[in-house]
């Protein structure tokens, strides 16, 4: 099986990608995948002039095929203004809308503060739901305090563990195929248009 | 194989010198471009359809009927002919009268326009595009093999023994391509009719459309009008041309940097890499146009794009003159080279009249 991750994390090192990674490793853990990240920062020119000309080049469409291509997705994206990243979300529309159709995607958003992770609720899972993904039920947000919570007390932790698993059983469940067809017969398409 | 250009017809301000042409002398210069084609040898001018501006061409055979009357050989064909916003009875009746006044030189090539509001000024409802595209076609395509017709479908009034004039020249319609970036149901409808499939490859990167050529010539086989190598392709370009690759270059790249269609996006050289735009010199040209045979197997029509984002008509002509002295007459020979007997060339009238008149001695 095959996993792709998406990282819309702009700071090296990222938060993004810490969190991006231990969401992988979680599911990866329940269910037999090879995990192949996108760092949207690296692609982020890319974006940008498939906006303008209307194609992808040659790396961009590599990422593009991985996320198409892959069994379940674990999409990562930091907080601005009430919402995921201009980036981000640049990266979703260059995808053909039907690439995530009936695929798992796990959800999960990076942020200063705790105040912003409804964020997940109210602008991601939406997004995901109009391309027609399988969004599993938990979403992770990690607030900068999160990651120094202690080891007895760990509720990001627990979220992160729960969520993969979430993840894995989606993926490990997901029937094959549902391929769109390619074309339709010529006499079919006018047949439709003679009644 | 047939070599030609096509026009977009934009008024485009040029970027080194901030004039912009008149839209007098955008559509001067159009045809002037034409009967330039025809003097270096070129087999084809084609020439787009807007109905908004910055572009001029809104009336094909208009533009195309004044340039037959002032050449000899010169195909003229279209890029495209709006087969969803057009009345398809009009293109019938239009192309076939072309048709008779430029002697059989006319072919066209039917599209669905990339310009969302056409459909509503034109009273049509862009999500009905592909069905507008299927329907409109299926009557032209009667309209010029019947004489009288009867007629009923979703988007337009009904017909009843209506007969479209003038009939076709000696009996024999237009070749039709079919053109398409995105959609795998006009490649679909091509191979159907056994018509040309014209890619224009020259935005997008060439496995898009070998995935787009490869089904067309599936389903031309599929659908009996020979095998798959002898479909009939048809693919763009887009070339700058100096004699010195870096003058080329250097005198391009403010035209690519404020181009209307890619400019501030990719770099000149990133653009290159990843699409059939070449800038260079004739040789490069030649050696980017030979590899698409690589990409799409033996092919019957290569248009270039030449006049395009506010390039002067006189650079224009110079570009014209090396593709029709120098680069022409090697892809020729080149292309020629280990090409199948039973590929066949591009159409022509005579061809179509040649072929009707086996077939009816072997009825």
């Amino acid at each position: 099986m095959k996993l792709a991750v998406i990282s819309a994390g702009l700071g090296q090192p990222s938060s993004t990608r810490l969190l991006a990674d231990r969401l992988a490793e979680a599911a990866t853990r329940q269910a037999d995948a090879t995990v192949q990240v996108i760092e949207l920062r690296e692609l982020a020119v890319d974006i940008a002039n498939n906006l303008v000309t209307g194609f992808a080049g040659a790396r961009l469409r590599a990422a593009i095929d991985a996320v198409t291509e892959a069994d379940g997705v674990i999409a990562v994206s930091p907080i601005f203004t009430a919402s995921y990243s201009g980036l981000f979300k640049s990266f979703i529309d260059v995808i053909e809308n039907t690439a995530l159709v009936g695929k798992p995607v796990l959800i999960a958003a990076t942020g200063g503060t705790a105040r912003h992770s409804l964020a997940l609720e109210h602008a991601m899972r939406p997004l995901f739901s109009y391309l027609r993904a399988v969004v599993v039920p938990t979403a992770v947000y990690a607030a900068t305090a999160d990651w120094g919570a202690d080891g007895e007390d760990d509720p990001l932790g627990a979220r992160i563990a729960r969520a993969g698993e979430e993840l894995a059983g989606l993926m490990l469940n997901r029937k094959p195929g549902g391929e769109v067809e390619e074309f339709v017969p010529f006499a079919q398409q006018l047949a439709a248009l003679e009644q | 194989m047939q070599f030609g250009i096509f026009s977009v017809g934009d008024v485009t301000t040029d970027p080194t010198t901030g004039r912009t042409p008149t839209e007098h002398e955008r559509v001067k210069a159009m045809v002037t471009i034409a009967l330039k084609a025809e003097e270096v040898g070129l087999d084809v001018f084609a020439t787009g359809e807007h109905h908004n501006p910055p572009f001029v061409p809104s009336s094909p055979t208009t533009m195309l009927g004044y340039i037959a009357a002032r050449t000899e050989r010169l195909i003229l064909s279209t890029s495209t002919t709006l087969i969803t916003t057009n009345d398809p009875v009009k293109i019938a009746e239009d192309f076939a009268m072309l048709q008779h006044l430029a002697d059989g030189r006319v072919d066209l090539m039917m599209g669905r326009g990339n310009t969302g509001p056409v459909y509503p000024w034109f009273g049509k409802d862009i999500r009905q595009g592909i069905p507008l595209a299927i329907e409109n076609y299926a009557l032209v395509h009667k309209l010029w093999r019947e004489d009288v017709v009867d007629w009923k479908g979703q988007f337009r009034t009904p017909l009843q023994g209506f007969t479209s004039t003038p009939r076709p020249l000696d009996g024999v319609a237009p070749f039709v391509w079919h053109g398409s970036i995105r959609s795998p149901e006009i490649a679909e409808q091509a191979a159907y009719y056994g018509d040309g499939f014209f890619a224009n490859n020259i935005f997008w990167p060439k496995e898009h459309f070998q995935r787009l050529v490869n089904l067309y010539r599936e389903r031309y086989a599929f659908y009996g009008h020979g095998t798959a190598e002898q479909a009939i392709v048809g693919l763009g370009g887009q070339v700058f041309m100096r004699r010195n690759s870096q003058d080329a270059v250097r005198e391009f790249r403010p035209y690519f940097d404020n181009a209307p269609v890619y400019g501030h996006g990719p770099s000149l050289e990133e653009f290159t890499e990843e699409t059939p735009l070449t800038v260079g010199s004739p040789q490069e040209v030649i050696e980017k146009t030979l590899s698409f045979r690589e990409t799409f197997g033996d092919y019957q029509r290569q248009l270039f794009l030449m006049d395009h984002a506010g390039l002067p008509l006189k650079t224009v002509l110079e570009q014209l003159d090396l593709l029709g002295e120098e680069v022409v007459p090697v892809l020729r020979k080149e292309f020629a080279k280990g090409r199948p007997a039973e590929v066949p060339d591009g159409p022509t009238h005579q061809s179509l009249l040649a072929a009707r008149a086996a077939e009816s001695v072997t009825a």
